[in-house]
């Protein structure tokens, strides 16, 4: 039985001063196997970020439902951990209070989050900054203080919503063998949205590619390659294989959002 | 000099201190120098010396405290009224609905109109000074606070939702820490208006504070007092919103790291 069932999800947004309504996702259909790391990826505009709030809860689908666990999903839940493209840690709170908040919200006693954050603070590599405030951090240790945060609910399953985005090249190919790693230790049913390729594949147990506005699901590609992985990988000729299959796929779908004819060759 | 580059803390000072000191001596040169009637501006000089018969002789001292609590009074009452609502306001869009208007309407009307009335239904005691304040303050506070809490961070909003917060938790872990130094911030900005509330109340029927003070000088053409209690006014001012900043400062230290 899978874990996520998206059962003919759509999403269509009401026209501005009496327009045509616009469509941003057609109606989409995915199963998702508990343990499976899916990454979505389109072009910017796709409906991806759109799909997975639907997921989340944060906002209904037009049509369709979502499953999880087999029970429907109403509205934004603690059972469906999510990290953000924006820095969404609590300013008010220290790295510590920020990952403490989900336990902290269930009524859990301190004696028994403090062992539980301090376990998280050493899985994302930011012990001695426990009692630092969000603004005090770079970006790449905001958002490994937000994976913590997502994580230290035990939720059934992660979403991050191009959770690397605003970083640095260098910062992002290290937090993606950071998730990796956690991935592969602890096993999480995870959807992860991005627009990068190489992200995509790198990380993926299965890429769902998508289409240009309205949204739909363009292709399917299992990523077979071994684990661990390591940042190696991504110069193997699998990887590279993989990586121009994907490329002319969403090279298509992207040119379809600009607007423009490709070049004759 | 290049546009938004920042000042050293030293300068910062020394060119904060030296308008002071050109303002003064502007002064001290139109008075000095004859270049105004001494009746109707008494020098730097006179109002330092006035002031000090002031404040030893006539027990001004008196005054001033009697002004600053009722300040303190009409802006405590004010607050604890004004912030809850204000909250409500902002974070439940039906309340925001039923009173906004009203409040909107509320705030025009001027504190100062409503002294006649004030002392009609409170007397010209303490509770007719508190009331002038009261009014005058609430509605802003309300209005803003409702503003600043509305415009919550939707995204911080949205993850408390994902980590299993409820509605109310919402209201009281991230809607209330969230705003709360802008809250604290808008208060500071009040209290500054407040002062003005207060002067007006004192100059109408009233027997003590700085305001009566001002209105009793001038039928004695006491300019040197009426400028004397000016500055006051403007160094209480100026010494409560540095109170009221270190205060802010040391309460969310989060919001500066």
């Amino acid at each position: 039985m899978s874990k996520l069932l998206i059962e003919g999800v759509s999403r269509t947004f009401a026209g501005v001063r009496g327009g045509q309504p616009v469509r941003a996702l057609m109606p989409v259909d995915l199963s998702v196997a508990a343990n499976d790391f899916i990454t979505i990826l389109g072009p910017s505009g796709c409906g991806k970020s759109t799909l997975l709030r639907i997921v989340a809860g944060l906002e209904a689908a037009s049509e369709g439902r979502v499953l999880l666990d087999g029970k429907p999903v109403t509205r934004p839940g603690p059972d469906r951990g999510m990290v953000f493209q924006s820095y969404t840690l609590f300013p008010w709170l220290t790295v510590a209070q920020n990952i403490a908040f989900s336990l902290r919200e269930r009524g859990m006693a301190e004696s028994e989050r403090n062992g539980i954050v301090a376990s998280y603070v050493d899985l994302v590599g930011l012990k001695g900054f426990e009692n630092h405030w969000p603004k005090q951090l770079s970006g790449g240790m905001q958002q490994r203080t937000a994976i913590a945060r997502a994580l230290a609910n035990d939720p059934e399953i992660l979403l991050l919503d191009e959770p690397f985005g605003a970083l640095d090249n260098q910062t992002r190919g290290l937090m993606q063998e950071l998730l990796l790693g956690i991935w592969e230790r602890r096993k999480k049913t995870v959807l992860f949205v991005t627009h990068d390729i190489e992200e995509a594949i790198f990380m993926a147990s299965r890429v769902i590619v998508m289409s240009a506005r309205p949204g739909r699901i363009k292709s399917d590609v299992a990523i077979d390659l071994p684990h661990p992985r390591h940042y190696t990988l991504k110069t193997s000729p699998e990887f590279s294989a993989l990586k121009a299959r994907l490329t002319e796929d969403i090279r298509v779908e992207a040119m379809r959002t600009a607007e423009v004819q490709p070049a004759e060759a | 000099m290049r546009p938004l580059h920042p000042v050293s803390p030293g300068l910062r000072t020394v060119l904060g201190f030296s308008f002071f000191m050109l303002f003064v001596a502007f002064w001290a040169w139109i008075t000095f120098g004859g270049h105004v009637n001494r009746i109707f501006l008494a020098d730097p000089l006179s109002m330092l010396r006035d002031g000090w018969r002031l404040l030893v002789e006539d027990r001004f001292w008196l005054d001033i405290l009697i002004t600053i609590w009722r300040v303190f009074g009409g802006f405590v009452l004010a607050s604890i009224v004004a912030v809850p609502i204000g909250i409500a306001m902002g974070a439940w869009k039906p309340v925001e609905a039923f009173l906004e208007p009203f409040v909107s309407f509320a705030r025009y009307l001027p504190a100062s109109a409503f002294i006649p009335l004030l002392i009609l239904w409170a007397g010209i005691g303490e509770l007719e000074k508190l009331l002038v304040i009261f009014v005058g303050s609430v509605f802003q506070i309300i209005l803003i606070v409702a503003f600043k809490v509305g415009s919550t961070r939707r995204d911080l909003v949205e993850a408390a939702y994902t980590l299993g917060s409820t509605n109310n938790g919402i209201v009281r872990r991230v809607i209330l820490p969230a705003n709360a130094p802008e809250i604290a911030e808008t208060l500071r900005l009040v209290l500054g208006w407040a002062w003005t509330y207060v002067i007006v109340a004192e100059l109408i029927g009233s027997s003590s504070g700085i305001g009566y003070m001002i209105i009793n000088s001038q039928s004695r053409l006491a300019t040197g007092q009426i400028i004397f209690g000016i500055i006051v006014i403007g160094l209480i001012g100026l010494l409560s919103d540095f109170a009221f900043k270190a205060l802010n400062r040391w309460l969310f230290p989060w919001s500066l790291a």
